[in-house]
């Protein structure tokens, strides 16, 4: 019996022209397809936006914090609270002789005069204060540290030396509230990590369950394009460029949502912050949170795909 | 030039389709082909007869690949179809044409879209498939027709569209699964004289059909499958 020595090669196109062109072509007919129904691809798009809205927002939240608290970390003080015995020119003299330590910036005195007008001005208790005979506030020396004393440990241990002073009831730093803060950011940080990943699964099965559907839904056309030749890779691509259009718009949305978020809240931390005689105001969206949503977003939108493509295409065979 | 010119890079020796002691069984258990031997030569016209059930869509599916034989061998074009890896498939689809009694049209595209599938599945320019496109419309006499969707065509020019969908790639082979099951006797004798036509120009062509009037006002060899075998082949008998 005759055979051909070697079956014929089949042809496939190697150009990348023309297979750059064919991408090109495919991902505006994917976005095409999608703008034809544009409520359903709104929603979508809007479930995985405020998916990735969520972690980014919450990681601009606490970098905001971060950096006020930081802004405070340089000026950590410690306030020495004086017996109640000590009167006005002990406490000055006390103030003197703390200025004279090599560690330290700048002392404050707070007389208790002052401190009972401050604490009736700030604290709105000003007629309660009206019905005690005396004075129940102590004299405070504010002492700033010198700059090179640096870090919460090297403060404290400069408080526990003043702590020493006869005259000094009590050295209190101000800086562990910061460090409170810095770690309470630190542990909403991580919580934020953990949301990131799991609000990351969810946009994964979204788009997975979407391209699903999507999948079945043009059975019949898939079934006709394999009849007539269509590779696997041509059948895939269309359902992968919706998952990265998903991604994309879904990216979209999630930044106007923190954007317009930013832009609600300036408002009230600028009155916020004025309480405070601070200038402090939010930072503009990090560059991480930028990156991620940017990439993250259309990454997921093709793995999500990817995953409902591999799974159900194989199941459709023409008859 | 012709529109099926050039088809058909035959290997002097080889036939077009070859069935090598095929059979078919199904996971029922049913067989659908049982010791199956057929040659057809390059740019032969076959009938394939037989009873609903005797194994003729089974003949065509084993061709397209739709299906794999469970025992011996099936070669088209030179290839050998066991050893062909599941990435190779589509390849070889598109150089066996197929036309489905049911048209298997999509109907959410016109009649240039639904014809210029193959085309565009195998990357084909703008420009070249325009023209390939046209040409095949005017080969069915359907020119007028492109740019109306295929739910608006009647059975005979459904039955066109997917005709000139199957030969638009220029195929080598084309097969054709009860073709004119619903058309009255005049459309189903020009569907066939179509397929006289694409054949005159070196198209292999395998019809499945059991109006047996029609196909014995063609002098064109009859494959007659019963039970899954070769019951009669008239190029035989001949």
């Amino acid at each position: 019996m005759a055979r051909t020595p070697k079956p014929p090669k089949f042809q496939r196109n190697r150009n990348p022209v023309t297979w750059a062109l064919r991408h090109a072509q495919m991902s505006l007919s994917s976005l095409g397809r999608l703008s034809r129904s544009p409520i359903s691809t709104l929603m979508t798009a809007a479930v995985i936006g405020i998916a990735l809205a969520m972690p980014s927002g919450l990681h601009l939240l606490v970098d905001n914090v971060r950096q006020l608290s930081s802004s405070w970390d340089g000026s950590a003080s410690v306030s020495l609270f004086l017996n109640e015995d000590v009167s006005d020119e002990q406490a000055e003299a006390v103030r003197r002789q703390v200025a004279l330590r090599p560690d330290v910036a700048e002392t404050r005195l707070i007389d208790r005069t002052q401190a009972l007008e401050e604490f009736r001005g700030l604290s709105g208790f000003g007629q309660a204060i009206e019905l005690l005979d005396q004075n129940p506030l102590p004299a405070v020396v504010v002492v700033r540290p010198r700059a090179d004393v640096q870090g919460a440990a090297a403060v404290s241990r400069m408080a526990q030396e003043l702590q020493t002073y006869r005259e000094i009831e009590l050295a209190q730093v101000d800086l562990q509230w910061v460090e409170r803060l810095s770690a309470i950011t630190g542990t909403i940080e991580r919580g934020v990590v953990i949301l990131a990943v799991l609000l990351s699964g969810a946009v994964l099965l979204i788009v997975g369950n979407t391209i699903r559907l999507e999948i079945q839904g043009r059975h019949s056309e898939i079934e006709i394009v394999k009849l007539v030749g269509g590779t696997d890779a041509f059948i895939r691509r269309p359902f992968l460029y919706e998952g990265i259009w998903y991604g994309l718009l879904g990216a979209a949305i999630a930044l106007s949502l923190v954007l317009s978020s930013l832009y609600l809240l300036d408002g009230p931390v600028k009155h916020l912050a004025g309480l405070y005689e601070s200038q402090f105001s939010l930072a503009v969206i990090d560059p991480l949170s930028l990156f991620g949503m940017v990439f993250g977003g259309p990454l997921l939108g093709l793995a999500g795909a990817w995953l409902a493509v591999s799974r159900h295409l194989a199941d459709i065979q023409p008859e | 030039m012709p529109l099926l010119a050039a088809v058909a890079q035959t290997h002097d020796t080889e036939p077009m389709i070859r069935f090598d002691n095929v059979a078919k069984r199904y996971a029922t258990g049913h067989e659908g082909l049982s010791g199956v031997d057929l040659h057809l030569e390059p740019g032969e016209m076959a009938f394939l007869t037989g009873h609903s059930g005797a194994g003729k869509s089974t003949l065509l599916r084993l061709i397209g690949l739709l299906e794999r034989a469970t025992r011996g061998q099936v070669w088209v074009n030179g290839r050998n179809l066991n050893k062909l890896k599941a990435r190779d498939i589509p390849y070889h689809r598109r150089e066996v044409g197929m036309i489905f009694q049911d048209h298997r049209l999509l109907h959410d595209r016109t009649v240039f879209d639904n014809i210029a599938l193959p085309l565009v599945v195998a990357g084909m320019g703008h420009a070249e498939i325009n023209r390939r496109v046209r040409a095949a419309l005017d080969k069915v006499s359907l020119l007028k027709k492109e740019k109306v969707y295929p739910i608006t065509l009647s059975g005979g020019e459904q039955q066109r569209v997917g005709i000139a969908r199957a030969l638009v790639s220029k195929p080598p082979v084309l097969l054709a699964d009860e073709p004119t099951g619903n058309l009255d006797p005049e459309l189903s004798r020009e569907i066939m004289e179509l397929f006289v036509q694409f054949n005159q120009v070196g198209v292999t062509l395998l019809i499945a059909t059991h109006d047996v009037d029609l196909i014995n006002s063609f002098d064109k060899r009859i494959i007659n499958l019963r039970n899954g075998r070769v019951a009669a082949d008239s190029a035989e008998t001949e």
